[in-house]
């Protein structure tokens, strides 16, 4: 049998990186592996270490322990991270523009900074603002222009030198569903051309459609995987039972099952399940038994946003 | 440390202070205020009581005069470097500047040349109009040109970039913990106590602004701007600007 291996290269290989400041610690013993030409997300809630990560691994911060490389290139000491900031771009979380240059000369100093010829800059600039939509803003300063557009200036900034490895900090955070759609286009753009992309976002649903591997950190990274994966290592389902009217003697029936994370909303009660046809009779035999009327019984699989729910309260 | 890429910081703080009037004006007033002033003073003195003139008075208020170039020198960067870095902090725009490959130093060498450079010009440009102005009013009381001489040249030439300095790295410290440009230019006002504090020790006769003296200053003012610069690189680092500055 004929086999073809095909070579991957890992252009961000973290081990055990932990970052301290003081007694708290915001990233703990973080190991991942991001493959040349993924689009890796990072999910997490507010103060769970995405950006202590990417400024970690962009070299702007040290690391207290562990080690990692950017395109073999080690964080951590002055040669490395030189060559690693030369072949980064990075999109913070704040846009960080120079509010009194116009959007071409914002872009036109750091393709000044990574050595970019007259011509590769107008190459570069014109092509960027043309596939954010910008282009006829070049002239207006950055402080005139929308949040959006100032976003996708910051994005465009960050490309100026053809980067291969982008980090992104929540691109779409607090943008219209316009912009925010044409910077998730863009992003799926940059993932046709092969660049690799660390993302953090917040956005579940954005990085099920754009990422080809997500990590979930709360401090410690919880789970890694394929979006499917994911969705896939929570076992268990969630049941949803449709009833006539919900009341506190039915609730306080199912409550004594036992059921995991059991809601009620209007008419409808939700709780997980890992054995659907074991633990459902019981629990409909239970409404039942306290008067309830049931309408109809559902069972669901897990979604992304349960995996991540389920990750990040049992981290808390 | 590469000087082209300090000059390209310092270019694009040029390219902005271009468009805020509030810097251009720091720069521009207190040169304009001392060049035409003090000869503006003398001419108007000489008309109303040539007694407070005589000959022998006038070289030492002349000399005093002069040293308020080493003041403005001092205050001018001031506006400038506040804003350069505040402003920066304030727009976050330091953040994509360090994720890029120029080094702290660079920076900070960029933010120093765009305070620096500008102050000289403008009091140098002062000194001409000052001069100038100076001598066709005391010429024919003193019946010779007091400047140019050797004691302005050292005090142009030496104290003056040395207080420039000073005044630089004490506003990226200041700036490293100010949340806007107002209070960093109330703090930086600090530095110019221990100049105004010579001007009135010369006055009272105490120190004298001779060349010696000017000497003495500028050799104190050159340690201070030593112990200044560990403590402003130490100020600005990478991760110091991204997790410590407020």
């Amino acid at each position: 049998m004929n086999s073809s291996r095909i070579l991957v290269t890992i252009v961000i290989d973290a081990e055990n990186l932990t970052k301290k400041f003081g007694d708290l610690t915001a990233v703990e013993d973080l190991t991942l592996h991001v493959d040349e030409g993924e689009v890796f997300g990072f999910l997490g809630p507010n103060g769970a270490g995405k950006t202590t990560t990417i400024r970690m691994l962009c070299c702007l911060i040290s690391k207290t322990s562990g080690s990692a490389t950017i395109g073999g290139y080690e964080i951590g000491n002055k040669e490395g991270s030189l060559k690693i900031r030369k072949m980064i771009g990075l999109v913070p979380d704040n846009v960080g523009l120079s509010e009194h240059l116009t959007a071409y000369d914002n872009l036109d100093f750091y393709g000044k900074i990574y050595d970019c010829s007259e011509s590769q800059r107008k190459e570069s600039i014109k092509r960027f603002l043309d596939m954010l939509g910008i282009w006829e803003k070049r002239n207006d300063l950055a402080g005139t222009l929308s949040k959006g557009m100032k976003q996708k200036l910051a994005i465009a900034r960050a490309l100026i030198h053809e980067p291969e490895i982008l980090f992104m900090d929540e691109p779409t955070a607090n943008l219209d569903p316009e912009s925010a759609k044409t910077v998730r286009e863009f992003i799926l753009e940059l993932k046709k051309e092969k660049r690799t992309i660390f993302l953090n976002t917040h956005n579940l649903d954005e990085a099920q459609r754009i990422c080809d591997k997500i990590g979930i950190l709360n401090t410690k990274l919880r789970v890694v995987g394929t979006p499917e994966d994911l969705e896939q290592a929570v076992k268990g389902k969630k049941t949803i039972v449709s009833l006539e009217q919900v009341n506190e003697k039915i609730l306080s029936a199912l409550k004594k099952l036992s059921l995991k994370n059991l809601t009620s909303e209007g008419n409808k009660i939700t709780f997980d399940v890992s054995d659907p046809d074991k633990e459902n009779w019981g629990a409909v035999e239970a409404m039942v038994l306290a008067g309830g009327h049931v309408n109809t019984v559902n069972v669901v699989g897990s979604s992304l946003e349960d995996v991540y729910l389920k990750l990040v309260r049992e981290s808390a | 440390m590469r000087l082209s890429k300090a000059w390209l910081v310092a270019s694009r703080d040029f390219k902005i202070f271009r468009r805020q009037k509030n810097i251009l004006y720091s720069i521009i007033v207190f040169p304009v205020i001392i060049s035409v002033l003090f000869p503006a003073i003398l001419e108007f003195t000489q008309q109303r009581s040539s007694g407070l003139l005589a000959p022998g008075v006038l070289p030492n208020l002349l000399n005093s005069f002069s040293f308020f170039f080493v003041i403005g020198a001092a205050y001018i960067p001031l506006g400038i470097a506040s804003y350069s870095i505040v402003g920066e902090k304030i727009e976050k725009s330091l953040e994509p500047l360090l994720a890029t490959p120029l080094t702290d130093g660079e920076i900070l060498l960029g933010k120093a040349i765009s305070a620096v450079l500008p102050t000289l010009v403008a009091m140098y440009a002062a000194s001409i109009v000052f001069m100038v102005g100076i001598d066709a009013t005391t010429v024919g009381k003193l019946g010779y040109n007091y400047f140019p001489n050797s004691t302005f040249g050292v005090l142009l030439l030496i104290l003056l970039p040395v207080a420039v300095v000073m005044s630089v790295l004490y506003s990226v410290i200041v700036s490293s913990r100010a949340n806007d440009v107002r209070s960093a230019n109330s703090y930086g006002i600090f530095i110019l106590f221990p100049l105004l504090a010579i001007y009135l020790l010369s006055e009272v006769g105490i120190i004298s602004l001779d060349i010696n003296g000017l000497l003495i200053i500028a050799g104190i003012l050159l340690a201070i701007d030593v112990a200044l610069f560990f403590v402003s690189t130490a100020a600005f680092r990478r991760e110091e600007i991204l997790t410590k500055w407020k």
